[in-house]
């Protein structure tokens, strides 16, 4: 009887010190929520995978190449605009525009460009299925770039001949119109030098990776964030439900979703990720087309949603890291700020008629304190891993 | 007389086919998300989660997945199933279709994955399996052999 009680004691004793250890950590998070944040923390970031679409995505060359390719602005109709026009390298490769302003003005706001080589599909509607074919794209846009593939094959030949036959082999001495497979060859072999530098672009470890690296491995955190930026980053795994898209170390799961953000004024008939699916299974230069190095490894076409109703207008989810310094927000600039986006998630209005929100009902305080967290998630934005500041040239 | 019946019997048949039309358009309109949210889910038992094996709704078949590394989330990954029946026979004429989602948050899976080949006998590969975020997903995979056709749920804890 006597050895019975004390077994039950110390069985007592083991349990509550048990609880004790597993719930003892620093600002109040339990184990479960320690592990959701690691899993968030840029230390998690998966080494980049290899691109086998584009041969010399790894070659320091085109890099090289690419990197001046995209800072040129003799690839645009009036000789003014470049990829770097729009995607400024000291503004974490975005404009801050609501619409991006190229030869005209665009229908989107500008993206960065940081870890894009990890997204499975590119633009706000997917409708490119790699760096290379997304740059492509404004090349050819009346808005942006505003040229033709003959004149960027032309700029090729005359200003680049050199560098380009070291990688790519030898160019015609001459480029007539006729040689349309030639010039087109060239026009995606400009793209893939493109990808070869933006590969190149990532973001660095922010306050909140900081924070997250020692919270999870019990260091001291004191003075890493403040209480707000806890308590919004709590709200943010938490009651605010952020993490359901926005998860991972890029604060994205890469899909496409329709949170009800009301379209741009005067626009209509933009349906999103349900035209995007289908653009990308047309694309000219997606991974199955003649252009592409490994048209028999296309694993993100061949298992692609297409047919969904929760994909018409859906936008992509993008990554919550530097969100801060890219005002204005959503995929055309439709929300001035931080305040004016959660303000709208907060709501969940169904502006065309769907939404996959439900409100939140948050205070005015925890809007406040999520604001306060993503804005610890400003970082550098790092070309092979060392600060950038525009072409090194 | 006749004939305000006959309007009545006229009208009838046409408010049925204009209610039949309005609840076909909002049940084809309406958010899959929003009506699934509002369902009242529960997440099983902890034991019920798990790779299997696991028993297909009406007993036929026995099935088990197997994958090269723990499933993540956000990753395009290759999972195989093992069929056998109740008896543990394998079943080697199967062909599997996959469906799934997150209960508790109303979507489906964000990829379409599919059978591309049986491995060995009654081992079937899936490819384009995605999960997009962590938390409680079902992994439905329905079966069809001569035995005839069933589904197995299993509850993936990511």
């Amino acid at each position: 009887m006597t050895s019975n009680r004390f077994l039950i004691i110390a069985a007592a004793v083991l349990v509550s010190t048990t609880t004790a250890v597993a719930t003892a950590t620093q600002d109040g998070w339990s184990p479960k929520q320690l592990e959701e944040l690691r899993s968030l923390s840029l230390s998690e970031r998966e080494p980049l995978a290899k691109d086998p679409t584009n041969r010399v995505a790894d070659d320091p060359r085109a890099a090289a190449l690419g990197e001046r390719l995209f800072n040129d602005t003799r690839l645009s109709a009036n000789g003014k605009v470049a990829c770097g026009t729009c995607h400024q390298a000291d503004r974490t490769f975005q404009d801050g525009l609501a619409l991006g302003q190229g030869v005209g003005t665009t229908a989107k706001r500008t993206m960065p460009i940081a870890d894009t080589a990890r997204a499975p599909f590119l633009f706000w509607d997917g409708r490119k299925d790699s760096q290379w074919a997304q740059a492509l794209g404004p090349l050819e846009s009346a808005v942006e770039h505003g040229g033709t593939r003959e004149q960027y094959a032309q700029v090729i030949a005359k200003e680049y001949r050199a560098d380009y036959e070291a990688i790519f082999g030898a160019l015609p001495s001459v480029i007539t119109p006729d040689q349309r497979e030639t010039i087109t060859r060239i026009f995606v072999n400009i793209g893939k030098s493109i990808a070869a530098f933006e590969r190149l672009v990532e973001v660095g470890p922010s306050r909140f990776d900081r924070y997250v690296d020692a919270v999870v491995n019990h260091q001291p955190t004191a003075g890493m964030l403040n209480t707000d930026e806890i308590a919004g980053l709590k709200l943010f795994v938490g009651k605010a439900k952020c993490t359901q898209c926005h998860n991972g170390p890029l604060f994205t799961n890469n899909e496409f979703h329709n949170t009800g953000v009301p379209q741009r004024a005067g626009v209509t008939g933009d349906r999103g990720r349900l035209d995007g699916a289908r653009a990308v299974l047309k694309d000219e230069f997606n991974c199955r087309s003649q252009w592409s190095d490994a048209r028999d490894r296309c694993t993100e076409l061949d298992y692609m949603a297409t047919d969904d109703h929760a994909l018409d207008g859906a936008y992509k989810v993008p990554s919550l890291r530097n969100v801060a310094e890219r005002w204005p927000y959503m995929d055309a600039g439709q929300f001035a700020t931080l305040g004016d986006v959660l303000d709208h998630y907060n709501r969940a209005p169904a502006a065309n008629g769907h939404t996959e929100l439900k409100p939140l009902g948050l205070k005015k305080t925890e809007l406040r304190q999520l604001e306060a967290f993503l804005r610890t998630l400003s970082g550098p934005v790092l070309v092979k891993g060392q600060p950038y500041r525009g072409e090194s040239r | 007389m006749r004939k305000t019946q006959r309007n009545q019997n006229s009208i009838g048949p046409r408010a049925r086919t204009l209610a039949l039309a309005i609840v076909a358009t909002l049940t084809v309109t309406a958010c899959t998300p929003m009506m699934a949210m509002m369902r009242n889910v529960h997440r099983p038992a902890i034991t019920e989660f798990g790779l299997g094996p696991r028993t297909s709704a009406n007993g036929v078949y026995v099935a088990t997945l197997q994958t090269e590394r723990a499933l993540k989330p956000r990753q395009m990954q290759t999972v195989r199933v093992s069929i056998a029946d109740a008896a543990g026979q394998p079943i080697e004429d199967a062909t599997i279709t996959i469906d799934g989602g997150m209960p508790e948050h109303g979507h489906g899976l964000p990829t379409r994955p599919r059978m591309t080949r049986a491995i060995e006998t009654g081992t079937y590969e899936v490819e384009g399996v995605r999960f997009n975020m962590g938390g409680w997903w079902e992994f439905k995979v329905t079966i069809t052999s001569a035995r005839g056709t069933d589904t197995v749920t299993f509850n993936l804890a990511l």
